[in-house]
């Protein structure tokens, strides 16, 4: 099955990015498909590549990056990030920014939406 | 068309899902009011505390599992030290949370 | 709308102006409403607040956003859904709103959710 995912809100402030995360890696180890994970509201924070937390904790912007290597499209919505000072320069690899239709997109071609956030 | 639609309706059950505790936030009572029976609802991140026995909110839980199925994520549990959990709410992994999402529609009440 | 259009709902529960959620919500609605798709709004909880007519955040210094939800109309956008009893325990009426909606009682609003290939909060 395909699954869509939309998260709402910034990293370590709000377990909304873990529970996401957690919910994706199982969802690929059953076999599903994830059409794409976006990032929208606070949520968009979660893609800036200068995160450097304490080394005996998770590295967030790390694990979606790696995701993204995995080939899972993970898209920063434009408006959101512009107002929050995401831009190209301190976006993390493997994630892209793009506009609100990417969205759209991504929901009708998803079987399931789930809205991880605060 | 229209049967079409009405098995549709049948098959895909919606699932609830609350993340905020109940004693503090009024989502989990808003996801009972717009309940329909039988569908059920999944509690995780902060809403795990709605599991406990022993909370002013065990009465409602306790209504509620008369016509719906409850589930409660794990992995949230176990971190909030949940461990006394209401008679009848069923625990479940993250696995388990994948197949409710792909068994089900989803409205999540954040 | 597009012959093989979804059913896409936005159920605005969150009250405008302390958050930025209903905001950037609408602003994915009027996104959507150029894709052709069949779109739907349900307002309950606070999230009916997002509705009530003379708001004015210029002392506040935040963009105002609420007249907004005028123009849907001219995205084809017409299915505007407020729930009963949000409405009533809020003390408002559908006088109160600027724009005309739909009143609905949970269990319709249920079976409107049921109907939907995707449902988005904000």
């Amino acid at each position: 099955m395909k699954f869509g995912i939309l998260i709402q809100d910034g990293p370590y402030n709000h377990e909304a990015g873990d529970s996401a995360y957690n919910f994706v890696v199982a969802a690929l180890a059953k076999g599903h498909e994830i059409t794409g994970i976006f990032f929208y509201n606070d949520g968009v924070l979660n893609a800036t590549r200068f995160m450097d937390p304490p080394t005996d904790d998770r590295n967030i912007v790390k694990r979606w990056s790696e995701l993204g290597a995995k080939g899972i499209d993970i898209i920063v919505c434009i408006a959101a990030a512009k107002r929050r000072g995401i831009i190209d320069a301190n976006l993390a690899p493997n994630i892209r920014i793009s506009g609100l239709g990417q969205l759209v997109d991504l929901t009708l071609n998803a079987d399931r939406m789930i809205t991880f956030g605060g | 068309m229209n049967s079409m639609r009405f098995s549709r309706f049948k098959e895909y059950k919606l699932l609830h899902t609350v993340n905020k505790s109940p004693l503090v936030n009024s989502s989990l009572e808003q996801c009972i009011e717009f309940l329909a029976k039988d569908e059920p609802i999944l509690l995780y991140e902060d809403a795990v505390y709605a599991a406990q026995a022993g909370t002013r909110f065990e009465i409602k839980i306790q209504a509620l599992l008369k016509t719906n199925p409850v589930y409660a994520l794990q992995a949230d549990l176990k971190a909030r030290a949940v461990n006394n959990i209401i008679n009848g709410v069923k625990i479940v992994d993250y696995n388990g949370f994948v197949d409710l999402v792909a068994e089900h529609k989803v409205q999540n009440w954040l | 709308m597009a012959e093989d259009a979804k059913k896409i709902m936005f159920v605005m529960q969150k009250p405008p102006h302390g958050s930025i959620y209903p905001y950037e919500g609408l602003e994915f609605i009027l996104i959507s409403g150029a894709y052709e798709q069949d779109i739907s709004l349900v307002f309950l909880g606070d999230g009916v607040y997002n509705l009530k007519k003379d708001q004015d955040t210029s002392e506040l210094g935040i963009k105002g956003f609420v007249k907004t939800y005028r123009t849907l109309e001219g995205y084809d956008i017409e299915n505007i859904y407020v729930d009963q009893n949000s409405l009533k325990d809020r003390g408002l009426t559908q006088e109160d709103l600027i724009v005309d909606v739909k009143v609905k009682t949970a269990p319709e609003i249920n079976s409107l959710m049921n109907e939907q290939h995707a449902i988005f909060p904000f």
